[in-house]
């Protein structure tokens, strides 16, 4: 009978679910995809009709903009994948798990919008490292005219996707690595005469990227749709789809939105082919990997291969670093003309009035970054105590349904949904907002609480039922203590995406709210860099304090419960 | 207390006495608060109101309120709102900083007070002749039912240190650019700055200025604007990243120039340039001037809706903002920065004084230098030129 134990737990939060999340993803692309055939009243729009597309297709630059969307998108997937597993394949013996987590922890935490301004400044032909070698090195005395930031083939924004797609793709392999037997796979291959690149992309991959698949889709159909970091380091004229469809969203003309539903349903149709074509492509590396298996070749071949993915990594993360400093360094100059390598004056103006905006942004992204991850970690814990207490594994369809705000272009169904909020009356507002980010707060929260939920010790909370403890006990008394530190990862995880959320804050709340990431890609166009220097900085520190007291907390609260303390993965 | 007293002076109002019907308004509008709808998005031109307001709490016993908007459609809204909703006087909009459309929407509609222009004593510093840029507004004329308060005008900016002798026309511009590959630019023209900058090309090589006072149609849209593309076609492959993209905007283009990645920059604003020294964000040697032939300029008004509660304190307020004093304030790149609308030909020699003793700033352009104002073309020509450019440079 343990299957009906926590029934009613398990459908109030199925219900919830569906009813907060899946629900309003529906109806969001419901209304975008009204639009996109001519239907949308408020503006006067009411015959069915493809003037939209046709619209669409003769926007100038259209095409243009759809092909560099497809190659960022895939181009920056494929060489994060790339890179990712080079670099484990050459380090994995040399890295504990814990100790790499935290290393990656910054570039995780670090929020697209503020490393992407950074690295703008960083690699421009004026940027950091042209103002570090000049002109001793380059003899430029004024910045060359070259195209290293908004390039015509999206370079650096593809750069920019890979400073946080490496970092993931690292982390959700090292999780996926823990249940392969690495170490007797290597030493079994080296004994056969195979170098350890190849035990890897012959072996160890094929085992480790069926784990990784669904981050991958992830990645694949957030780099086809990023708005934030495209708009700072991608081409303008014509930028990405997602960016165009965006500007014309806001256009003076309100007559625009029409073809930029139908842009946002095509961006959909645009993320679903690109998974079916990299399931495609799944079948022919397999068919061609077993051919290339069977033959049997073995060697050290594979070697230069991976140094130059280790060094990828170890690059990417160097420019990261360089992007976040720049930015607080920018935020305390006066001034810094070309070519000096440091400011010529500093200040602390850009700090010194609060009032002027940044402490209103921060004031609201702190109080929804708060609610929003309190209500998903809620949700989630609720989530997991129901499949507990019915003592049943997780279904495939209830994976899916958490992973599918992050596999649905955020811009397919944001403008859709900000019309059915207004037509409830809950638009424009911070609860809106909220509802906004838990869509795609809830989905990590979810991810990253699962698996040390199952790993817990069940003989503890079998202990306290024999002594008599309810479930609602187990849970409190046993359960959250002993997962305190991962339900505070989680929920720093959390935090840290909803600060970095920018569309769902730009379509829900109005332009009303302002956040930092708001404010923050609002100010890159702008031409203050220490301004927009401390946007940034406040937007990166705000997930770095959440990391850092996830990792504090539990050694504060946990001081006399040693035993719990170090049960930390 | 003010209700009873504006009846009374209403009824005296009414009484007609032209020598002093100015001291009349005067003593109406005593006591009087005048809710001043304003764009609210520079902190200076805020500063600017509050100043205004004590300076006339002082003086008249008026006080501004100003209700700082995002966009000026929101106040003309509210008056079509209540005059939809029947209130014809006491309304909620005193005064309201307008221009272009939103002003030809609002007299269109029957939904201004005046003319009253002519009763502001302070009118006779203006040139108030036909087509002046003081009575036409985007080719519209005002027809006494605004009143110029600030002045934006479209210069170029450089930086002397690099170019000391910039180009003074856009034909000179373009041997200029082409003699100096990638180091100029201008904003992408979806933006306004970037748009604007063509409208003042347009107008330096169309061969009928006038036709640009009239809506652009398809008949005379190819013949007026042909030049202008042959001259750009000749440009942009001169320009910064040979024309293939561009800055967003104004304030992206500006950091271009502080970055020395271009020479030359340009902005709507003749004290916007010292405006950014002041703040760090130029290096001190950027200088802004005006074009040999004239540069496009357009003036911002006040209007009074014709259900203004305060009618005669927002006409001291009019009144207040041409006076030689206040137009010399805000022409004080410390204050405002913004130049004077005045007729410098108008003004007495301690009017004149007044604005010879602002603080001097290298970067600030004199009235001189900038050259004369020419008008708007129709606003149809601006969006039909940003479509055509569309169309002709986006790959």
């Amino acid at each position: 009978m343990r299957n009906t134990e926590g029934r009613w737990l398990r459908l109030t939060v199925l219900g919830i679910v569906s009813a907060g999340l899946v629900l309003p993803i529906l109806a969001g692309l419901w209304e975008t995809a009204r639009a996109a055939f001519g239907l949308l009243p408020a503006i006067g729009a009411e015959t069915l009709s493809f003037d939209p597309w046709r619209q669409l297709l003769a926007l100038p630059g259209f095409m243009t903009s759809l092909r560099l969307t497809l190659w960022t998108g895939f181009a920056s997937t494929l060489l994060a994948l790339a890179i990712a597993t080079g670099f484990c394949a050459a380090m994995h013996e040399r890295m504990d798990m814990g100790h790499s987590a935290r290393l990656l922890t910054p570039f995780l935490a670090a929020p697209h919008a503020a490393l992407a301004i950074g690295l703008a400044f960083l690699i421009a032909p004026s940027g950091w490292i042209a103002r570090l070698l000049s002109p001793w090195a380059t003899g430029w005395v004024l910045p060359p005219d070259l195209a290293t930031v908004r390039d015509p083939y999206g370079i650096a924004l593809i750069l920019g996707l890979l400073i946080k797609e490496v970092p993931f793709f690292l982390l959700v392999m090292l999780a996926a690595l823990s249940q392969v037997q690495v170490r007797a796979h290597l030493a079994a291959g080296r004994a056969l005469g195979y170098g350890r690149g190849l035990v890897w992309i012959k072996v160890i991959a094929p085992q480790v990227y069926p784990l990784i698949r669904l981050p991958v889709f992830v990645v694949l159909s957030f780099a086809l749709s990023v708005v934030d970091m495209a708009i700072i380091l991608g081409p303008s004229n014509p930028p990405t789809l997602a960016v165009a469809m965006t500007r014309w969203f806001f256009a003076a003309d309100t007559m625009l939105i029409l073809p930029a539903s139908a842009a946002a349903l095509m961006q959909t149709v645009l993320v679903g082919t690109a998974i079916l074509l990299w399931l495609g492509a799944e079948r022919v590396a397999i068919w061609l990997g077993r051919f290339w298996v069977r033959r049997g070749g073995r060697g050290l071949s594979s070697g230069p291969g991976l140094a130059l993915a280790g060094a990828g990594a170890v690059i990417l993360m160097l420019l990261g670093a360089a992007a976040l400093l720049a930015l607080l360094i920018w935020s305390v100059t006066w001034r810094w003309p070309f070519p000096d390598a440091l400011p010529e004056s500093w200040s602390l103006r850009a700090w010194s009035r609060p009032s002027m905006g940044w402490g209103t942004a921060l004031r609201e992204t702190l109080a929804i970054g708060l609610a929003t991850t309190a209500l998903s970690l809620t949700l989630a814990i609720a989530w997991l105590e129901g499949e507990d207490r019915a003592g049943m594994s997780r279904a495939r369809w209830a994976e899916g349904l958490i992973y599918l705000p992050l596999l649905v272009p955020q811009v397919a169904f944001l403008y859709g949904l900000s019309v059915t909020f207004l037509r409830t009356g809950i638009s424009g507002g911070v609860v809106a907002v909220i509802w906004g980010h838990a869509l795609f707060v809830f989905p990590y929260v979810m991810i990253a609480l699962s698996d040390p939920w199952r790993a817990l010790d069940r003989r503890m909370v079998r202990a306290a039922a024999a002594l008599g403890a309810g479930p609602l006990r187990r849970l409190f008394a046993v359960k959250l203590p002993m997962q305190l530190r991962p339900v505070l990862t989680a929920a720093a995880i959390g935090f840290a995406v909803s600060v970095a959320q920018y569309l769902p804050t730009l379509f829900l709340g109005a332009g009303r709210i302002a956040t930092l990431t708001t404010e923050a890609v609002t100010l890159s166009s702008g031409s203050d860099r220490r301004v927009t220097g401390v946007y940034a900085v406040l937007q990166a520190a705000l997930p770095f304090a959440a990391y850092a007291a996830a990792l504090m907390l539990p050694a504060l609260l946990l001081r006399r419960r040693l035993g719990l303390a170090g049960a930390a993965p | 207390m003010r209700l009873p007293l504006l009846a009374f002076l209403a009824a005296g109002l009414a009484a007609p006495a032209c020598a002093d019907a100015w001291d009349d308004t005067l003593s109406a509008a005593r006591g009087q608060t005048v809710y001043w709808n304003a764009w609210g998005g520079d902190e200076r031109t805020n500063d600017f109101i509050a100043w205004a307001s004590a300076e006339l709490e002082a003086t008249y016993g008026v006080t501004i309120q100003q209700v700082k908007l995002t966009d000026t459609a929101e106040a003309v809204t509210r008056v079509i709102a209540e005059k939809a909703a029947g209130q014809t006087k006491d309304g909620s909009v005193d005064l309201i900083w307008i221009n272009g459309a939103n002003f030809l929407s609002m007299k269109e509609q029957g939904l201004l007070h005046g003319p009253f222009l002519a009763d502001l004593p302070n009118a006779k510093y203006l040139d108030l002749s036909d087509g002046s840029a003081a009575v036409v507004d985007f080719t519209i004329p005002t027809e006494g039912y605004e009143s110029p308060w600030r002045l934006a005008k479209f210069v170029l900016t450089h930086d002397s240190a690099r170019v000391p002798e910039p180009p003074r026309s856009m034909a000179a511009l373009l041997d200029w650019s082409r003699a100096n590959p990638g180091r100029f630019t201008h904003p992408a023209v979806s933006n306004f700055m970037g748009a604007t900058f063509l409208k003042q090309a347009l107008i330096e090589l169309t061969p009928d200025r006038a036709v640009l006072q009239g809506p652009a149609t398809d008949e005379n849209f190819s013949a007026a604007t042909a030049p202008l593309w042959a001259w750009y076609d000749a440009l942009r492959p001169s320009l910064w990243r040979a024309g293939e993209t561009f800055p967003e905007n104004a304030s992206v283009q500006e950091q271009m120039l502080n970055d020395g990645e271009v020479d030359i920059s340009m902005a709507f604003d003749p004290a916007s340039a010292a405006a950014a020294i002041e703040k760090g964000l130029l290096p001190d040697t950027v200088r802004a001037y005006g074009l040999d032939g004239g540069s496009i300029g357009n003036i911002s008004f006040v209007a009074i809706p014709f259900n203004a509660a305060h009618k005669e304190g927002a006409m001291v307020v009019a009144n207040f903002l041409l006076d030689p004093a206040t137009q010399a304030h805000a022409q004080d790149i410390t204050v405002l920065g913004s130049y004077s609308v005045l007729d410098p030909a108008r003004l007495g020699d301690a009017e004149k004084a007044a604005f010879a003793a602002l603080p001097a700033s290298p970067a600030l352009p004199s009235n001189e230098a900038l050259g004369p104002t020419l008008n708007e073309p129709h606003p149809s020509w601006m969006t039909r030129i940003a479509e055509e450019w569309a169309k002709r440079y986006t790959e």
